[in-house]
């Protein structure tokens, strides 16, 4: 089908990091089943350091493709790295998505930042909430 | 590759191919023209319209050549409407899982002051007469109610509808677009009114299809312009596309009994092997639907990651998710029989035709089951209902 680029396709396909980390140090959870599609990341931290990352989706083939593409982005990298991580990053590591499916990758940068954010929590650490918009600012949300 | 999206079109038929290319070698005149060229289209052109008024029941100048489903249906709700604003009924029944093309006209015509009363369908997606007849008021001017639906595939009590709606006067129209060819019509066995055909829905062209109006029913044109189709439809006929329709209307309609059976067979072949995946749920009525429809909705998966691995495998479907609409909303079919969002993401339909095999059922079973496996196993919705943090819509019996 030529709805996606063969990038989207390799990683629906074929998706990486796919899978739960039981021991997780940070989980992000965000979307709704009411929209059609919900991802969780999982992160493994040492040292500042993103050791191991995993996903599960439920959605369409570019939410699958989206979360994939966006765990190797971040796999390997420190903290301070992956807080950079915006969906234009992972569109562009895609070599594109259709608009209407654009969403699907802002949903896997929020889910990011989320298990951040999380890990943070859990361990007292301060960090800087500027760079974590609130749940009230999604505008791609599908309104229900 | 294994062809299960015959509700969203067909292939053609040889025998469709062949009268419609051999009417673009040899018919190529206009049927308007007066000379002898121009008079063998317009031969052909009766000849069709007679073959396909024979098949559903009704006389030849009954038949209005339309450019499908979508412009029939637009075209006799619009007449009815205008004829009923006429005389101060301004009241249009109909059902909540009717096809775009006839919900949006009526959303249309509710903007011009028009009331609708959009039927409840229940949970196995059929209506009664009795529904349609508490429904009708002094002031209604038209009941439209789809023979088939092209999503769940439930059959309508055509017949009792048309003689409730013959009682009170009212008119009453039907798309039949997923009905013609795989279900016997006959207009005036059924108190049908009016009626929409499309002709890529029973193995013949895209493009082209019918409106039936029972005499007396003046229709108002949407194309202006020359005097083709009694002044109707303006516009030089699609001569080729319109043989072509009626070859594949007169072929379906001859195979309807044969091809009723087998389809009906691999049908229920094909529910009965989904069934068996847990937390499925067949959507739609068992058996008051049509031969060729299966649809299912699998909890804790969406519909287009399963047609694009569904895809991978060979298999062409389709799927009422979002996501496959291209809206925001699943399909409004699916939430008319209260399948509840989450759920209606996860829709599968699979529609066959009387080339598909036993052999490939069988696969499609398998690789069905396969998919929906795989996917639940990288879904967090799937996880939940199985740790039992989350509980599933759709139980086990
Ligand atoms: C029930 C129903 N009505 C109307 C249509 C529209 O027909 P067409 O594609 O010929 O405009 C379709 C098919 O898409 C249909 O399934």
């Amino acid at each position: 089908m030529a709805l996606y680029s063969e990038k989207v396709m390799d990683h629906f396909r074929n998706p990486r990091n796919v899978g739960v980390i039981e021991d997780a140090d940070g989980i992000g959870e965000v979307g709704n089943a009411k929209c059609g599609d919900i991802m969780k990341i999982y992160l493994k931290i040492e040292n500042d350091i993103i050791v191991d990352v995993k996903f599960e989706t439920f959605g369409c083939g570019s939410a699958i493709a989206s979360s994939s593409m966006a765990t190797e982005l971040i796999k390997g990298k420190p903290l301070s790295e992956a807080l950079t991580l915006t969906n234009k990053a992972v569109v562009e590591a895609l070599d594109g998505l259709p608009t209407h499916k654009i969403h699907c990758s802002v949903l896997a940068e929020e889910a990011i930042k989320l298990a951040l954010k999380d890990y943070y929590e859990k361990n007292g650490i301060d960090y800087d909430r500027s760079q974590f918009p609130s749940c009230e600012s999604c505008d791609h949300c599908c309104g229900h | 590759m294994i062809y299960l999206d015959n509700a969203a079109t067909t292939k053609m038929s040889e025998t469709a191919i062949k009268a419609m290319f051999s009417a673009v070698n040899e018919v190529y005149g206009n049927p308007s023209s007066l000379h002898s060229v121009g008079q063998k289209a317009a031969e052909a052109l009766q000849n069709a319209r007679e073959t396909i008024a024979g098949l559903i029941g009704a006389k030849p100048n009954e038949i209005t050549f339309t450019s499908g489903g979508s412009e029939a249906d637009n075209q006799a709700i619009i007449s009815a409407a205008r004829l009923g604003e006429k005389k101060g009924k301004k009241h249009i029944i109909s059902t909540a899982f009717e096809h775009h093309a006839v919900l949006h006209t009526l959303n249309r015509l509710e903007k011009q002051g028009f009331e609708i009363t959009l039927l409840d369908v229940g949970e196995k997606g059929l209506i009664t007469a009795d529904q349609v007849e508490k429904a009708i008021r002094p002031d209604t001017c038209l009941v439209t109610v789809m023979y088939a639906n092209n999503e769940i595939g439930t059959i309508q009590p055509i017949a009792e509808i048309g003689a409730v709606c013959r009682e009170k006067g009212v008119t009453f129209h039907t798309d039949a677009v997923q009905a013609a060819g795989h279900i016997k019509l006959n207009v005036t066995e059924q108190n049908i009114d009016m009626l929409s055909i499309s002709a890529h829905k029973f193995h013949g062209p895209k493009g082209v299809g019918v409106l039936y109006a029972k005499r007396g029913i003046a229709l108002t044109n949407l194309i202006d312009g020359g005097a083709q189709e009694r002044g109707k439809r303006a516009g030089t006929e699609d001569v080729p596309a319109i043989i072509g329709m009626a070859a594949a209307f007169k072929e379906a309609c001859e195979n309807i009994e044969n091809d009723s059976l087998k389809v009906r067979a691999l049908r229920d072949r094909l529910i009965s092997g989904i069934s068996k995946i847990p937390h499925s749920i067949l959507n739609g009525d068992p058996t008051q639907r049509l031969d060729g429809n299966v649809n299912f909705c699998f909890e804790g998966i969406e519909g287009e990651s399963l047609l694009l691995l569904l895809d991978d495998k060979g298999i062409c479907a389709s799927s009422g998710s979002a996501c496959t609409s291209g809206s925001l909303d699943p399909s409004h079919v699916l939430l008319a029989i209260g399948r509840v969002h989450d759920i209606a993401h996860g829709s599968l339909r699979l529609s066959l035709s009387a080339e598909n095999t036993e052999e490939e059922i069988d696969y499609t079973i398998k690789a069905v089951r396969e998919v929906v496996e795989y996917l639940r196993s990288i879904s967090p919705i799937w996880r939940d209902l199985v740790s039992g943090k989350k509980e599933f819509v759709i139980k086990e019996a």
